[in-house]
């Protein structure tokens, strides 16, 4: 009678493994796949797009439960994060691990067999990317942790055009690179205003371990980049001028917030409003320019 | 080590009802979509 001396666990509510794949931050990963898939010169099967994009979905939920299974130490340490289905005790790891895996593979698998192998094996490439070099090997090791760790949700959209094509051009590969520049000023103008709650799980972002002049240099030094790295594809002739006005236009404003952010320095009592400005920004901005590359497709 | 208590399998049978319905649509789901790849296959043609 095993099952009267051990103590029953009591299973996880469905809501919490919902909660495991971050559904916040798969919205983003959705739109910048989405987008990937519409901007590219073919055209897409809609039960096929839909299962391409659905795989991207899942695959990011899987990288996001298998963080969260890596890091439900450092999720306990913060405010941020404690609420969490494993820091909050409502879900034992392994049970995470296994939704994890399963929930990769099975998007992996579902991408190969229903779209192509080349966007697949991006898929399974992003997934490896987020769990090991970000989460297990940088995040914990090195300030520049979330430089290369961008480079995970860089790839929704060329796994997008790759799901249309079966190719890689030039385009998915420069929204690859706005994505990986944009990643910095994003994450180090929030980690400017979280500062403490990442000092005290002890996570080695740059303001906590270089300071906050340091990282607000770093914030204007990868908006230059960035800035260029988005209005490139129109005098390239990859796009048509729907997209580059608003491009144009869009990264003038990040720009200018930016600069705001990397010239200023804190005040007693500060509220961090650039800061705040430049983050939520930052997230309108990738929406829009994203959206300029489907409406120069169609509308150009 | 003690047997759960009334209330606690209240709970697991609560929590493992409502996640073998959610399990079932999304294989319902999952079974709609098969369908509908294999025709979209179909139609265009591609292995």
């Amino acid at each position: 009678m095993t099952t009267m001396t051990r103590p029953l666990p009591v299973p996880a509510d469905w809501r919490d493994f919902l909660a495991l794949t971050k559904p916040g931050v798969m919205r983003l990963v959705v739109y910048t796949g989405l987008c990937g898939l519409l901007a590219a010169p073919a055209t897409v099967d809609p039960v096929l797009g839909f299962t391409a994009i659905l795989c991207i979905a899942l695959a990011a939920g899987a990288a996001g439960a298998l963080n969260q299974w890596y890091e439900s130490d450092l999720d306990a340490k913060m405010k941020r994060t404690r609420g969490r289905p494993l820091p909050a005790g409502r879900m034992d790891r392994q049970s995470a691990l296994h939704f994890g895996v399963g929930l990769g593979a099975f998007a992996v698998i579902l991408m190969g067999l229903a779209i192509n192998l080349l966007s697949a094996t991006i898929l399974a490439g992003s997934i490896l990317f987020y769990v090991v070099i970000y989460t297990v090997w940088l995040k914990r090791r090195t300030p520049q942790n979330i430089v290369i760790g961008g480079a995970a949700g860089a790839f929704p959209p060329v796994i997008g055009w790759a799901a249309a094509t079966g190719h890689v051009s030039a385009l998915p590969l420069m929204m690859f690179a706005l994505v990986f520049l944009w990643t910095p000023p994003h994450f180090w103008a929030l980690a400017l205003f979280v500062k403490t709650d990442y000092a005290n799980a002890g996570v080695p972002m740059l303001p906590v371990v270089a300071g906050e002049r340091v990282t607000r240099t770093q914030i204007g030094l990868y908006t230059v980049p960035m800035v260029a790295v988005a209005i490139a594809p129109w005098p390239l002739g990859l796009t048509h001028a729907i997209y580059g006005v608003v491009a144009t236009l869009a990264s003038a404003f990040f720009g200018l917030l930016a600069f705001r952010v990397a010239t200023r320095r804190t005040q007693a009592e500060d509220r961090m409003r650039p800061e705040k400005r430049l983050f939520a920004y930052s997230i309108a901005y990738l929406f829009v320019i994203f959206g300029a590359l489907v409406a120069d497709r169609f509308l150009a | 080590m003690t047997a759960p208590s009334p209330d606690d399998e209240d709970l697991i049978r609560a929590r493992q009802r409502s996640r073998a319905r959610v399990t079932a649509l999304l294989l319902g789901a999952l079974v709609v979509l098969f369908f509908l790849i294999s025709i979209a296959k179909i139609r265009s043609g591609t292995p």
